[in-house]
């Protein structure tokens, strides 16, 4: 099963974590490939985590083992370590470095740690780490909407991505509303060059 | 993808769609002429697909007031002859019931299929029922997709069994197969008849006793038949990784697992893999024991399909091991994945399974719940309820609230805490009897406006005629919410998008004769909570109708009309007394690192109901 090329996404309900899985998984039907794909719905949706797992090449069951996803993409930095259980020490992670603290801390019944100690223990964890500040790149392109799209050329960029960014560029053209394309395309684009410049948009 | 593709496609194409999307597009190729549904996760999404091109493909759909009635508008157009669909989740299944079992005895004409969405794990749902066992309860053949291409494949082969056999047929997915995506090959769309004639005949289609008990028998002569097609049915396969020391029989999504987890650790194993299911194969299955030394069964939920191997070794009188949920090599409860499928494998086979390191953190993660939206009118709703309460100082620990099945259940969470029972659609004002009857507790019954629809008017002809004391609140937020948002009876917009009549509420509660009926706007704070007060001091059947569009519907239509008005507060007035915050419970609220409040311009709705409840008026429109 060593040809299977396995990615987790989570995220928060609103951040468009299920478009853009859906975005890699149609470009991986594109290419040839099998991919079958896992998404959250209904009352999980609601302000709540969002996890959708993707596994391109011969795969039945879309849930990824624990341990054995390829690729981590984490739309929020607290949501990172929610999936730490996902990953092992070949694992390449991106991490958005906004934080989306949920109501519940406000409220006093919950805690979200220092942001400091969560990168701290990402990097201490992780060897192929890439921290980028999705959702400045994303007002740069036009939307703050757009932070999914900065995360998946993000994506595109990394070593061994199994699908070719032009197939990307075209599935998103497909799955994204019209008059928003010129933006996600940009979006996707800073994303791209962010981690082949080396990933500076954040400093930690 | 655009959603219209499902319809456009030509054969000999691919897409990439949800088990729920397939589910659609099998249906067209299968020449379906009617579908019907009450919507309910993980189904939904059926049922959004056909709202948006049932008039381009030529096909009837509705979102019927509830899954009973939707069955059995399904059930007539087949006895008419028609191809017809009907889908729900398991629990829907369950209010359909009593037609469902009747509808295996009467059989159809035209091909039905009866789609529940399982749900183990309860992602969204308040039981794990296993619907397989109602297959069996019916009598009627079940088929188990394990992927969306097995999905759309099914529904044609589905309706030709369905026709063959004039008996309906159940498809069971769950949670992970409606919510999976995957490559679907397309095949042709069958343009299906546009009316069909219903020839009558009383002794098939009037269950009185004298007929049931003919049809009983025919029932049981037809299963015997359709046994015979699953036991040399392709569907149902057996695929040997070359070994017999273990053969493992799986469906659905355990399948799926099951294989993952053979292929990665090359074990030399046999697998059956049953999707044509009930009638139980067990020719095929007999064969299939009689090839390996021993048998894991892999399923998910009940342990449906070892019982029936063990019974088959029972019967046989074979000796070999049977694992599964009743030896504890697998778990009983919840949906399964890789890792789940392996532990138990490991437990079983000599040899070292595929283990790896996993990290994990001992920082605390937040807690992200389920919370009603910025916007959302439920919340004005609790709010001056809760102040209302307050006022007529009455003890909130003598108040039972019944709650039912809908966004506004999250009204059970702090500060409101207003959910003690909930059960099932429409149980609110059932169980606001039984405890108006049995205690001398206030009651106060919340259902939304669907809901109150599908099952809200038996109990409430109930409460009137047997003169119980409940204060019932409508949620009337325009709009079937916690599922997505569909249409309802009560919206002048029917399941295909065109315009019908809007049944009232109100009409209806005033016509089976509660005592106080008042309709009211919950975002106008004050108003709300004097007919609360009214409310809550009538000695009798009392309902308020709190209507007000879901904020999906308000900021839609902000949208459209490019109105965005955002709220924010003045730092100068602001007290940080915390109203906001706690009391009413805006997510859009936050507390800054400072201790000052603020409000999240991406996530406020524009609604303004906070602007009532601030006492110092420091919350303003955001210039």
């Amino acid at each position: 099963m060593n040809n299977i090329y396995k990615i987790h996404f989570i995220g928060v309900g609103g951040q468009g974590t299920v478009k853009a899985s859906t975005i890699v998984g149609e470009a991986a039907m594109k290419k040839g490939l099998n991919v079958v794909m896992s998404e959250v719905h209904g009352m999980a949706q609601r302000g709540g985590t969002v996890v959708t797992e993707l596994k391109i090449g011969e795969a039945h069951s879309p849930l990824i083992e624990e341990g054995a996803a390829d690729l981590l993409i984490a739309f929020e930095p607290a949501e990172a370590l929610r999936a730490l259980n996902k990953i092992n020490q070949k694992s390449f992670v991106i991490v958005n470095s906004a934080p989306i603290v949920p109501f519940t801390v406000s409220l006093g019944i919950s805690e979200y740690p220092e942001l400091s100690s969560v990168f701290d223990e990402l990097k201490a964890k992780i060897k192929n780490l890439l921290i980028i500040d999705a959702q400045k790149i994303a007002k740069e392109a036009g939307s703050i909407i757009s932070e999914n799209m900065v995360l998946l050329g993000a994506a595109a960029a990394i070593p061994n991505f199994p699908i070719d960014k032009d197939l990307v560029i075209q599935s998103m053209k497909e799955n994204l509303p019209l008059n928003s394309t010129e933006i996600n395309l940009r979006a996707f684009e800073l994303g791209f060059e962010e981690v082949k410049k080396g990933g500076k948009s954040i400093e930690i | 993808m655009k959603v219209r593709e499902i319809l456009t496609e030509k054969e000999g194409e691919k897409l990439f769609l949800l088990g729920n999307e397939a589910a659609v597009r099998g249906a067209l190729e299968g020449g379906v002429s009617i579908a019907s549904t009450y919507p309910g996760t993980p189904s939904s999404e059926i049922g959004d697909v056909f709202y948006k091109i049932a008039r381009e493909a030529g096909v009837y759909f509705e979102f019927s007031s509830n899954e009973k009635v939707a069955l059995e508008v399904s059930v007539a157009a087949a006895a008419a002859g028609l191809r017809s669909f009907v889908f729900m989740k398991h629990v829907g299944l369950n209010v359909a019931a009593d037609s469902f079992m009747s509808a295996a005895y009467t059989g159809v004409r035209g091909g039905m299929i009866v789609l529940s969405a399982d749900d183990p794990s309860m992602h969204s749902s308040q039981n794990e029922q296993d619907n397989r066992i109602m297959a069996r309860l019916a009598g009627i053949p079940l088929l188990e997709p394990s992927n969306p291409q097995e999905v759309k494949d099914l529904m044609k082969f589905g309706f030709d069994l369905s026709e063959q056999f004039k008996i309906p047929v159940l498809m069971r997915t769950t949670t992970r197969i409606s919510h999976m995506r995957g490559v679907v090959n397309l095949g042709a769309i069958i343009k299906g008849k546009e009316k069909g004639y219903f020839k009558k005949n009383p002794e098939q289609y009037v269950v009185m006793p004298t007929y049931s008990v003919k049809m009983r028998k025919k029932l049981m002569e037809k299963l015997d038949k359709i046994e015979e097609i699953a036991n040399n049915s392709p569907l149902n396969k057996t695929i040997d990784r070359g070994g017999k020391t273990l053969g493992i029989v799986t469906s659905g999504g355990a399948f799926n697992c099951a294989m993952d987890v053979v292929s990665e650790n090359n074990l030399k194993v046999k697998i059956l893999k049953l999707t044509f299911s009930y009638p139980f194969p067990e020719k095929l299955l007999l064969d299939f024991i009689n090839s390996v030394d021993n048998i894991l069964v892999a399923e998910e939920v009940e342990p449906v399909m070892e019982k029936e191997v063990l019974a088959i070794i029972g019967k046989y009188n074979i000796k070999k091991k049977v694992y599964g949920k009743l030896d504890g090599t697998l778990p009983r409860i919840y949906e399964y994945n890789p890792d789940i499928i392996s532990f138990g494998i490991a437990k079983i086979v000599d040899k070292e399974l595929v283990k790896r390191e996993k990290f994990s953190t001992k920082l605390s993660l937040p807690l992200r719940s389920a919370v009603l939206c910025p916007g959302c009118p439920h919340r004005a709703t609790y709010f001056a309820l809760k102040k209302a309460i307050k006022k007529l100082k009455l003890k909130e620990e003598e108040i039972i609230y019944s709650t039912d099945i809908g966004c506004y259940a999250l009204g059970l969470e702090p500060p409101y805490k207003m959910g003690d029972y909930c059960i099932s659609m429409g149980s609110s004002l059932g169980i606001g009897c039984g405890f108006s009857r049995a205690t001398n507790q206030k009651v106060i019954s919340f259902i939304g406006d669907s809901t109150f629809l599908h099952a809200g008017i038996p109990p409430l002809i109930n409460a009137v005629h047997n003169k119980e004391k409940i204060l019932l609140v409508v949620m009337d937020n325009r709009i079937t919410g916690m599922t997505g948002g569909q249409t309802n009876p009560g919206i002048p917009v029917d399941g295909m998008g065109n315009p019908a009549p809007e049944v009232s509420i109100e009409k209806i509660v005033r016509g089976v004769g509660a005592g106080l009926v008042k309709s009211i706007n919950p975002v106008d704070l004050k108003e709300t909570e004097e007919v609360f007060k009214e409310a809550l001091r009538f000695e009798g059947v009392a309902v308020v109708i709190a209507k007000h569009p879901c904020a999906m519907i308000t900021d839609a239509e902000n949208r459209k009309k490019g109105i965005s008005v955002k709220y924010s507060i003045n730092q100068e007035e602001c007290t940080k007394c915390l109203i906001c915050v706690k009391n009413f419970t805006c997510p859009a609220f936050f507390i800054k690192k400072d201790g000052s409040v603020s409000i999240n311009p991406l996530l406020c709705d524009g609604c303004g109901v906070c602007t009532q409840i601030c006492p110092k008026k420091a919350i303003e429109v955001k210039k």
